[in-house]
């Protein structure tokens, strides 16, 4: 067995010099503190994104995009289909919670002040992919084209109308005419399962590519006491002893996952109708509730502009903000912690969850 | 790390082929539990139809001429029925009254509605008692032995 | 030679008349110039159903319409004027109530509404020189009458309400005939309104019940002929009830008597049965034999209801849960069909016919029920499958965790 293995090696060696990784793998470390478990969330997510590519391959099989067959096909994956109904509730569990994790990852790096020079454009990629990732999420909840979906949609490609000059111009891209209809539905199905994902394939490649290249940043409070001499730097080989425990928090993950689809399966609801009226309690998907929240508690106009203009304009701003932080707090790169943006992460993340939790009440 | 363990390098051989037993046997186990669900899912199921917009209502010959017959189609009843000339009518069986099942009448020639003694001619129009709209009317193919029926897109 | 002239321009419109796309019509010419009521005929008269069938206004008022001077208005040549209103249906009927002259026109039409009339409230009354009631012109209209089948036509199904509403609500014309005038109002309530709004044309209105050149209120006696021409499932089981000698020993107006005359809603279940809301107990009381059956189909019709409901919810949440129950499904439809028979089977007022339909129905109700919580059963086993899966899972977390544990036992690993 080993001595295959060996053989396998060397033909391989031969051909690329896979010694190069397995040189790699042997020395990337991972530097161990009291902050290594935020580490984990990286590698979660990219597990659940794996999952997201192979369930959603598997949902392809039988999914049918169009107004006509999209309810019904999804209806007959669930109860025609063998273990349709769990393809499908783990494809959309795990889609939450990969959303979930990536906003871990994201406010864990944020403050660790892991984006610091010289990641910054580690930074920035992650942010795309999480952009990437929440388009994944809006797109694809209208694919099953459930009334709740449909209304939701509705709700939210309407928010693009109110971008000033182009916003028109957004609404109709996005919906592929007017209003939303199976135009739309076709356009959604080419962005999930097309556009994104080449997109975010691309992003990942250089996010993991940078990762690899830079290292894994330790936070500058445990950089400054190592150099003030109170800890010797400590780390862990990437390959295996850090892998195992990543397989671990994965398995973790499938059995929830699995626990997850099985007792709480994703109801279908009832097949949109554009006719019937819009069902009470439109909501769209968690992660947007706290924008939902918010633009409901603005008055109708403000001044003289839209109101829903200015809470977009407003998130706009903080979202370009969020994705140009390491070109602002650039201090962090001396290792000097700036109280303002610790302060700024901590209210973002309040706002977030208090909003949801108030939209959820 | 442990000093139990450190402490006895002769125990750690079994031990270490029981871990690797324990290792090899669960994430094979759990591959194949993960595996067996994806494999059956691609093969198709039984129904290949992933709409529920046509049905196989009867075979040829099932039906005399003048006579209906109620079958599935989906959650709903549907009525085939075939008239006096051999021609196949296909309509929904729920009444536009209050949902009762429709039937034919070989008597009437007509479509009945046995709760409120509602009819419909064999174009599916209400024509007498309190049916307040017309039945809505499927395509009938032949194909070969099946008469297939369908809701028009 | 002054004689000629005019005898000329006669020549000479007799050889051009054929020629001429119209008939020429000198009334129109002259009054379309006229104010007024007097003007106003000239200006409606295009769209009347009449003109279109190629008639003018000397084939009702007499006259000449080829002279051109007042002397075409003359009693010489035949002019009759306007009629008086008593004078109204002979007016219109001298044509409409002859088969032979209007079979020209249109041989489908009929011909007895004149004699219909005169059997009507409206009739009669007009002969007694009642003038405020309705002829022909006060539902049909005058100078621009639509056929029946014109949509805008005040006697098509949909306007004929509010055409006898235009009186009949009227309180202060209504005044003196010692009838209530709230019948339009309660109508629209009902269930008849609504359907009529939902664009079924054939559900009935006013004329329906009260016909229309003979309207008059149906008797007590025939109440139960009128609503049956179209509910006749529900007259057939009424009539062999025992409420049919009783309603009619007591002169109670049979249908009329629970639903209402013009606010027919719709019945729900709490109106049979000797709860407050129930009609039965208008008449029966604690100990009779007719409370004793209203109490015993009340509750048969709730005990369906009920195991109706039941195997509704389950199949629903097994439905949302992923599960396939179609079959049960169809199947349930057919429970539903019992509890609409045996709401019509109240009508025959006997508890053992009730209970027919209702212990079918609760028996299918049962199936349905009973394939809900297999399917709901199957839906559990699909999570012990899961535990099969899930001890996997902790096995290979265990293996993993020893192997870490191991693994970095030893020096040469350790960090």
């Amino acid at each position: 067995m080993a001595e295959l293995y060996h053989r396998i090696l060397k033909w391989l060696d031969e051909r690329f010099g896979a010694g190069a990784v397995e040189d790699f793998l042997r020395h990337k470390t991972v530097p161990l503190h009291r902050y290594t478990i935020w580490y984990y969330f990286g590698g979660m997510t990219l597990f659940l994104f794996v999952i997201q590519v192979l369930t959603g391959i598997l949902l392809l099989l039988y999914y049918r995009p169009t107004a006509n067959d999209a309810f019904e096909s999804v209806q007959y994956i669930v109860t025609q289909v063998r273990f349709g109904w769990l393809i499908r509730s783990v494809h959309s569990w795990s889609a939450n919670l990969m959303v979930f994790t990536a906003f871990v990852h994201m406010f864990s790096v944020y403050f660790l002040k892991a984006y610091r020079k010289p990641r910054e454009l580690t930074w920035i990629s992650g942010m795309l992919l999480l952009f990437i990732v929440l388009g994944f999420g809006f797109s694809g909840y209208l694919l099953p084209w459930n009334t709740l979906a449909f209304f939701a949609t509705k709700v939210g490609t309407d928010m693009a109308g109110f971008v000033p000059i182009v916003g028109k111009w957004i609404l109709v891209f996005l919906r592929g005419g007017p209003e939303v209809t199976g135009a739309t539905l076709t356009r959604f199905f080419g962005f999930h399962v097309a556009v994104l994902p080449g997109l975010a394939t691309l992003l990942l490649a250089m996010h993991l590519l940078l990762v690899q290249q830079l290292g894994m940043s330790v936070p500058p409070s445990v950089e400054r006491s190592i150099a003030e001499g109170r800890a010797q730097p400590r780390s862990m080989p990437f390959f295996p002893n850090f892998l195992l425990r990543d397989i671990i928090g994965w398995y973790v993950a499938l059995g929830t996952l699995g626990a997850l689809a099985a007792i709480f399966p994703w109801e279908l609801g009832t097949k949109a109708d554009a006719f019937a009226p819009a069902p009470a309690g439109i909501h769209p998907e968690w992660y947007f509730l706290f924008m939902f929240q918010t633009l409901k508690y603005l008055p109708a106009k403000i001044g003289f502009i839209d109101s829903e203009l200015l809470g977009l304009m407003a998130f706009g701003l903080a979202g370009l903000v969020w994705l140009v932080v390491p070109f602002l707090d650039y201090k962090a790169g001396f290792g000097r912690v700036t109280r303002f943006f610790t302060g700024l992460g901590v209210f973002a993340l309040g706002y977030m969850v208090v909003m949801s939790a108030l939209a959820l009440r | 790390m442990d000093p139990a363990d450190r402490g006895q390098p002769e125990g750690a051989q079994p031990s270490r082929r029981w871990i690797s037993l324990l290792l090899g046997s669960g994430v094979l186990a759990s591959i194949a539990s993960f595996l067996y669900p994806a494999i059956r899912y691609i093969i198709p199921p039984p129904l290949a139809e992933s709409s529920s917009r046509s049905v196989v209502a009867a075979k040829v010959g099932d039906l005399k001429n003048n006579s209906g017959v109620v079958f599935k189609f989906g959650s709903e009843p549907g009525i085939l029925v075939r008239l006096a000339d051999g021609q196949y009518r296909a309509f929904t069986a729920v009444c536009t009254h209050l949902s009762c099942t429709v039937q034919y009448r070989a008597d009437l020639r007509e479509i009945w509605c046995p709760c409120h003694n509602g009819l419909y001619d064999l174009a599916g129009r209400n024509v007498s008692g309190p049916p307040p709209r017309p039945l809505q009317a499927y395509e009938v193919h032949i194909q070969g032995e099946d008469i297939v029926v369908s809701r028009s897109a | 030679m002054r004689k000629t002239i005019p005898s000329l321009v006669v020549l000479l419109v007799a050889i051009a008349s054929p020629l001429a796309a119209a008939p020429k019509n000198s009334c129109l010419t002259c009054h379309a110039e006229l104010e007024g009521p007097q003007g106003e005929p000239a200006k409606k008269f295009p769209s009347d159903v009449h003109n279109q069938a190629g008639l003018g206004c000397a084939d009702c008022h007499g006259g000449d319409p080829q002279d051109d001077s007042m002397t075409a208005m003359s009693p010489a040549k035949g002019f009759r004027g306007a009629p008086k209103k008593t004078a109204i249906p002979e007016f219109c009927g001298k044509c409409h109530s002859d088969s032979n002259y209007m079979r020209r026109f249109n041989p489908g039409l009929r011909t007895d509404q004149l004699s219909q009339y005169w059997t009507s409230v409206h009739g009669k009354r007009l002969r007694q020189g009642d003038a405020k009631v309705a002829a022909c012109v006060d539902c049909h209209s005058v100078h621009d009458i639509l056929a029946v089948t014109d949509t805008r036509a005040p006697v098509y199904p949909t306007n004929v309400a509010t055409t006898c509403a235009r009186c009949h609500a009227d309180a202060a014309y209504m005044k003196g005939y010692n009838l209530p005038t709230n019948q339009p109002a309660q109508y629209a309530k009902s269930v008849h309104a609504h359907a009529l709004a939902q664009g079924d044309t054939s559900a009935p209105t006013c004329s329906t019940c009260h016909g229309n050149h003979g309207a008059a209120p149906p008797g007590v006696s025939s109440v139960e002929n009128v609503c049956g021409t179209c509910h006749v499932i529900n007259q057939q089981l009424f009539e062999k009830s025992p409420h049919q000698a009783a309603f009619a020993k007591m002169g109670l107006p049979a249908c009329v008597q629970c639903h209402s005359n013009h606010e027919i809603v719709p019945p729900t279940d709490a109106w049979v049965g000797v709860g407050s809301n129930a009609t039965c107990i208008q008449c029966h009381a604690a100990g009779d034999k007719g409370y004793a059956a209203a109490q015993r189909i009340a509750g048969d019709l709730a005990k369906l209801e009920t195991f109706y409901q039941r195997a509704e919810d389950v199949l629903n949440t097994a439905e949302r849960s992923g599960m396939e129950v179609s079959t049960p499904r169809v199947e349930l439809v057919s429970a539903h069909g019992d509890l609409i028979k045996a709401r019509v089977e109240v009508h025959s007022f006997n508890p053992g016919e009730v209970q027919k339909f209702t212990d079918e129905g609760t028996d299918i109700s049962q199936k349905a029920y009973q394939a809900g919580v297999v399917a709901l059963r199957e839906r559990d086993t699909r999570r012990k499958g899961l535990g099969v899966s899930l001890i996997f899972i902790v096995l290979a977390i265990g293996g993993l965790y020893l192997k870490i544990r191991q693994m970095e036992s030893t020096p040469a690993n350790r960090h």
